[in-house]
């Protein structure tokens, strides 16, 4: 007895007991639990500075997109060359470049004032023409008029080239730097609000592209999208959730429609290639066959989210709706649906926003054409913002870096707008059984 | 008439066939107090109307429009002279592709050929007929249903059953197209691969350590000879994918932790939402941000190292994919450590266990299934992800691991062989199916294993 009884009061020395081993190990196990908790903060922290390094960088290299360099130039409104009869042919260049030999009368050599011309952009014609077609009066008088700065003019304005550098290491030569800043002591150079990004189609020219054809390409294809995918992906959730039986079929659409979910985006796009223009022989590079893509690609998201709504409508209203004799139908239509249509149209505003961003599956369908015109309707050649966004990104031309920034920060407020709506359409709408 | 407005001159017939069939059936119940005569209520016979004056006209409509195109081509191909027609099918398709740039009013070049010219007026003459005939035919088609049914009008018709059964049928159609678009996927990519494997073995391809898929032109050309081994186009696939995991695992995996045991309902639901942002960005985003941020970052940190960076380096890519699939990986862990039972986890605390020592050896383990099913869909989705790799990883396909050399992924060969001019049956071209066949293959068996397993775990816990 006394033999199992003896370690009750044992030696401290020894130090064998279990809750002093516990208490040792304590701090250890402290420290550890706070390098968890550390790790796990650490983690959010990290993946949000990603997010604010992202926006930064972005919103950094874009907004200067937003202004642009104009110089102002005195016109004279040559009637030698505005020939009455012929006033949309006429040679608009020519008024420019004479106006800027005026006023650098000391240029000479062919060199040097083909450098001099390259200091406003070939825009600049353009917009001479549109003056003259619209009010021939103009003719023979001499007016100031603020013409589009070349690209290169605008990134020295703007900072993004190194005065100082030595001459053949930037896009602009020294004689140029000089006409500039003369120019700049005559306050005529300035910088504007650039119009011409919201308002023109694409262009090689950085000064002279724009965001507005992308943008209409991009609302062209989101309205065949819409149209197609809203109704078709409701009405097979409505379907698979009130009148599907339960069988082999029903199992095959469901697996078939979370796969579907998870194919990437890009086959998609070979599927468009293949079947709409190879097969059915659509037009290429049509917002119609964008919006078709983008339907198959976005159904999925839909249907997953129409049917999460329906679920979340109580089956008390289904019965009571059929306790007071509707049909199966009408209890749907009537009760269950007015119900389930805010979460469904949720749904559908973020797969639409998915649809805006995607590029993949249009650049196989042939949506990256270099398109100047801005598309009237749904079978003209036509890009989208994303696809704009990836050509701008690869130009090699400084200028176009800024603009695809700005596209960006278009794009992304679009986005925003969108994922806004539907948050508080779900906080507005959201109700509890 | 333009199909355009042909689509709204039907839609506006059938909305007035459904005022018709309503007042038919008002007149056939006689004054209103009869109204319960009717099988239905009026609405449903205009419904029926409506139903019939547009469903058939707007099925033939998509028909003809479908097809249209295949149809005059052939016809323009058959009035061709001798000469042109009996060229090689590729040749012939140049033409045909000039015929419809000049239908369109795309000039392509300066001359034009007279023969080509009237072969174009010949398309324009025969797709405005085609037109025509079309508004005509669906015109008459809607005009006449609608008719037909409101004279078939009797209080004694069942309107409301007849509807509702059509309704049905279109309900169920529409949740076949799920299941078109998979076969047509699977069909379109596997009959351009078949092609591909007729000229190319299949052993070859799959298992072929040189990928550079430009065909020698002419037969004497040097460099070019072509040849398909897709090894260096996988193995830079999962080199990318692999550092992306890297990077989205640890970081979500731990985000998701903190979120769902950690963080305070305040915190939870700021950070949340901000996390997903993440996800909501587009992807063309991130690569512009993979070339133009973080790849120079890179390279000019590789080169302060003294390390020999490529611009298009593996690891930009890479980093900048993982960061858009945390939210990924930490939504679906969050949702799986969430479904784990409290009881569990009161369990451990009630052994005297911290609470990263529950998180570590109760719950994590519990949620494992689940957890790797989700880190298996974004692998899926890694390896499908295009736009970042196209922006920012290289275009030649070396075979290496080093993650600062340039790599080339699956993605951007396909994009890189179908963008831009392509002959239709050269190996180049059917190449990209061939490799968009094993994406989707892959891609197909990763969801499904991810999907069941995930399934599975939930039903465990339920």
């Amino acid at each position: 007895m006394n033999k199992t009884s003896k370690p009750a009061a044992a030696p401290a020395a020894d130090s064998t007991r279990t809750i002093d081993l516990v208490n040792r190990s304590l701090p250890r196990r402290y420290r550890a639990e706070k390098r968890f908790r550390f790790y796990g903060i650490g983690a959010i922290a990290l993946s949000l500075l990603f997010l604010s390094f992202l926006f930064i960088s972005i919103a950094g290299k874009g907004y200067p997109a937003f202004q642009k360099t104009f110089i102002e130039l005195n016109i004279y409104f040559d009637p030698d060359v505005l020939r009455q009869d012929a006033l949309a042919t006429a040679d608009y260049s020519k008024l420019v470049k004479t106006s800027l030999s005026q006023t650098f009368p000391d240029v000479t050599g062919r060199r040097d004032k083909r450098d001099l011309y390259g200091l406003v952009s070939s825009g600049a014609a353009f917009k001479l023409r549109n003056m003259v077609l619209k009010d021939p009066d103009v003719i023979g008088q001499t007016l100031p008029v603020w013409v589009t700065a070349n690209d290169d003019v605008d990134m020295l304005i703007k900072g993004h080239f190194d005065r100082t550098a030595a001459e053949g290491e930037r896009r602009i030569n020294d004689n140029q730097i000089a006409w500039i800043e003369r120019l700049e002591k005559d306050n005529r150079i300035e910088k504007r609000f650039n119009r011409t990004f919201f308002t023109a189609g694409d262009s090689r020219e950085p000064e002279l592209a724009g965001i507005w054809g992308a943008t209409v390409g991009s609302f062209l294809t989101l309205i065949i999208t819409l149209v197609l995918s809203f109704p078709i992906g409701v009405a097979s959730a409505i379907y698979l959730e009130e009148f599907a039986p339960q069988n082999r079929w029903t199992d095959l659409i469901e697996v078939n429609i979370n796969n579907l979910a998870a194919v990437p985006s890009i086959v998609f796009g070979l599927l468009g290639l293949a079947v709409f223009l190879n097969f059915f022989g659509l037009p290429r590079s049509a917002p119609l066959v964008g919006g078709l893509v983008l339907t198959l690609m976005t159904l999925p998201t839909i249907i997953i989210a129409s049917r999460a709504s329906l679920q979340s409508v109580p089956p008390s209203i289904r019965e009571a709706a059929l306790g007071v004799g509707a049909s199966k139908m009408q209890t749907v239509a009537h009760h269950v649906l007015p119900l389930a249509l805010p979460g469904m149209l949720t749904g559908t505003i973020i797969g639409m926003a998915r649809a805006l961003g995607e590029s993949a599956p249009l650049l196989m369908i042939g949506m990256v054409a270099f398109i100047v015109d801005i598309p009237r309707g749904f079978t003209d050649p036509a890009t989208v913002l994303p696809v704009q966004i990836y050509l701008w990104a690869d130009s090699p031309e400084r200028a176009f870096v800024e603009l695809t920034s700005a596209a960006t920060m278009v794009l992304l407020a679009f986005l925003i707008v969108m994922n806004a709506a539907a948050v508080i359409l779900r906080r507005r709408f959201e109700r509890r059984w | 008439m333009s199909p355009t407005t042909l689509l709204a001159t039907l839609l506006a017939l059938s909305s007035l066939a459904y005022f018709l069939g309503r007042r038919r059936a008002l007149a056939v119940a006689g004054t209103p107090g009869k109204l319960k005569t009717l099988h239905s209520r009026p609405t449903y016979y205009g419904a029926l109307t409506a139903i019939w004056c547009g469903i058939p006209a707007l099925i033939l409509f998509g028909f003809w429009l479908a097809f249209e195109s295949n149809i005059i081509t052939s016809l323009v191909v058959a009035d061709l002279p001798e000469n042109l027609r009996s060229l090689p099918p590729d040749r012939l398709n140049l033409i045909l592709n000039d015929i419809k740039n000049l239908v369109s009013g795309n000039i392509v070049s300066g001359r034009i050929d007279p023969t080509m010219q009237a072969a174009a007026d010949h398309y324009r003459q025969l797709l405005v007929i085609s037109h025509a005939a079309l508004a005509v035919v669906a015109i008459t088609l809607a005009i006449a249903a609608a008719l037909i049914v409101r004279f078939k009008i009797t209080p004694k018709l069942r309107a409301r059953n007849q509807v509702e059964k059509i309704t049905t049928v279109i309900l169920i159609f529409c949740s076949t197209i799920a299941i078109f678009t998979t076969i047509g996927i699977v069909l379109s990519v596997l009959y351009e691969a078949i092609r591909f494997f007729q000229k190319i073995p299949v052993w070859e391809f799959l298992f072929g350590l040189k990928w550079s898929p430009q065909m020698a032109i002419r037969a004497d050309q040097v460099g070019s000879s072509g040849a398909f081994g897709s090894v260096p186009v996988f193995v830079g696939t999962l080199l990318i994918s692999g550092i992306a995991m890297l990077v989205a695992v640890p970081i979500g995996l731990m985000s998701a932790i903190f979120l769902s045991e950690y963080a305070d309902r305040r915190f939870r639901s700021t950070a949340k939402p901000l996390m997903e942002i993440l996800a909501g960005i587009p992807t063309v985003v991130y690569g512009f941000f993979a070339a133009l941020v973080v790849a120079p970052l890179i390279r000019d940190a590789g080169t302060f190292l003294g390390l020999d960076v490529s611009s298009e380096s593996a690891l930009a890519a890479g980093l900048v994919m993982g960061i858009m699939i945390i939210p990924f990986v930490s939504s679906i862990s969050d949702d799986v450590i969430n479904a784990v039972p409290q009881s569990l986890r009161d369990g451990a605390y009630s052994l005297g266990a911290t609470k990263s020592e529950t998180i570590k050896q109760v719950v994590i383990p519990a949620a494992l299934p689940g957890i790797v099913g989700g880190i298996l869909l974004a692998i899926s989705r890694a390896i499908g992800e295009t736009m970042i790799v196209v922006m920012a990883a290289g275009l030649a396909a070396n075979l290496t691991v080093n993650p600062l050399s340039a790599v080339t992924t699956v993605t951007v060969q396909i994009v890189t062989l179908l963008v831009g001019d392509q002959e239709f049956d050269s190996p180049k071209t059917l190449a990209a199916f061939a490799l968009g066949l094993l994406l989707f293959v892959i891609t197909l068996i990763l969801n499904i294993i991810a999907l069941h397993v995930v399934r599975k775990y939930r039903e465990q816990y339920e």
